[in-house]
């Protein structure tokens, strides 16, 4: 508690004008976040165009904590990409190969069949009870770029909450001490 | 002004620009590489060919495969992810992409090899169009970095027909 009294205390010590400045420059900084974020939703096409790799399905080419960057254009789906997709009735998306692949001759539908690189059969038994294929509509978007590690900061904060509380202090307190050190 | 906390940001700041920097020209250098993969695939035998119960034509065949993908290889790939799937049109579908066979190379040493296997994934149309079918067997592959951007290309093998009859 004494870290909000000493904060409480600070900006009191402060005058309008710079509290203000404060306040500012703390606003851009969640703004510009939510900006990228936005932009690169516009350019990828994809609801969520960066996602962590959770399971150990894909390895050794996805390791848990990796992330991948996705894009979902109008390209038809083709047997070999990594796809993002959802099923019916499980929260979390999943991050699979796709191994087959049957599309209509008239409408262009798509059937889709996936399997993670390090499971032993296909995901039939991951989808919804009686479903066989994947339909265009379940699949959000496919892996196009990989970086390694980063994911991990967002495994720990989902996992250990504390830290995020513990976070979003330092960046207050930072933005303020920053600002009236100068 | 020159607190700790200020130079470790400075420091942690700098660090993490070099850091993405140095990923992005490693993901970059990968376009400067320009494989030249070579491979071949032979039936040996179709094992059986039969209708399924729920109408669908199901073949069991067993294959021949050889390639050399050390090309592919640079510093910056993890590793390689390798398939062949056989393609064919149907009157219902446009293009029917079954995988039969994968295998991942983990380095440069295992990129030239011949494997004599039978179809890992279960070769079955979406409907009883396979006999006398004209089907081309593609070679995928899928380099997937330390880090940056993915590569996927494939070799197309054409020329394969299945037996008029079911056996």
């Amino acid at each position: 508690m004494g870290w909000i009294g000493e904060t409480v205390d600070s900006i009191k010590s402060l005058q309008i004008r710079q509290v203000l400045t404060q306040a500012v420059s703390l606003g851009m900084i969640v703004t510009s976040a939510l900006i990228i974020w936005k932009a690169l939703m516009c350019v990828t096409g994809s609801e969520s165009p960066v996602v962590v790799v959770l399971s150990g399905s894909m390895e050794p080419g996805f390791k848990r904590g990796d992330i991948l960057f996705l894009h979902m254009s109008k390209d038809p789906i083709r047997a070999g990409e990594i796809v993002v997709f959802n099923v019916d009735g499980r929260e979390i998306p999943i991050v699979h190969r796709v191994i087959k692949v049957h599309e209509r001759q008239d409408t262009g539908e798509v059937d889709v069949l996936t399997k993670g690189d390090n499971n032993y059969g296909d995901d039939r038994l991951l989808y919804a009870h009686g479903q066989l294929w994947l339909q265009r509509h379940h699949i959000m978007g496919r892996a196009v770029g990989f970086l390694p590690y980063v994911g991990w900061v967002t495994i720990i904060m989902t996992e250990k909450p504390i830290i995020k509380v513990w976070l979003f202090k330092t960046v207050v307190w930072y933005t303020i001490k920053i600002h009236s050190a100068s | 002004m020159h607190s700790f906390g200020y130079r470790a940001n400075a420091l942690i700041t700098f660090a993490v620009t070099i850091l993405a920097l140095m990923c992005a020209i490693a993901s970059l250098s990968d376009n400067l590489n320009s494989p030249s993969p070579s491979s071949q695939v032979q039936v040996l035998n179709i094992n059986w060919f039969q209708k399924q119960p729920n109408g669908n034509d199901e073949v069991s065949m067993t294959l021949n495969i050889s390639a050399d993908l050390q090309s592919m290889f640079t510093w910056n790939t993890k590793q390689v992810f390798v398939f062949i799937a056989a393609e064919y049109e149907t009157p219902k579908n446009a293009l029917n992409q079954v995988s039969l066979w994968d295998g991942i190379i983990p380095s440069k040493e295992h990129a030239k090899f011949w494997i004599h296997t039978t179809n890992k994934y279960r070769f079955t149309d979406q409907g009883s169009n396979l006999r006398g079918k004209e089907f081309n067997l593609t070679l995928h592959w899928h380099v997937m970095p330390k880090t940056g951007k993915m590569f996927a290309d494939k070799i197309v093998m054409s020329g394969f027909r299945l037996p008029d009859e079911y056996r």
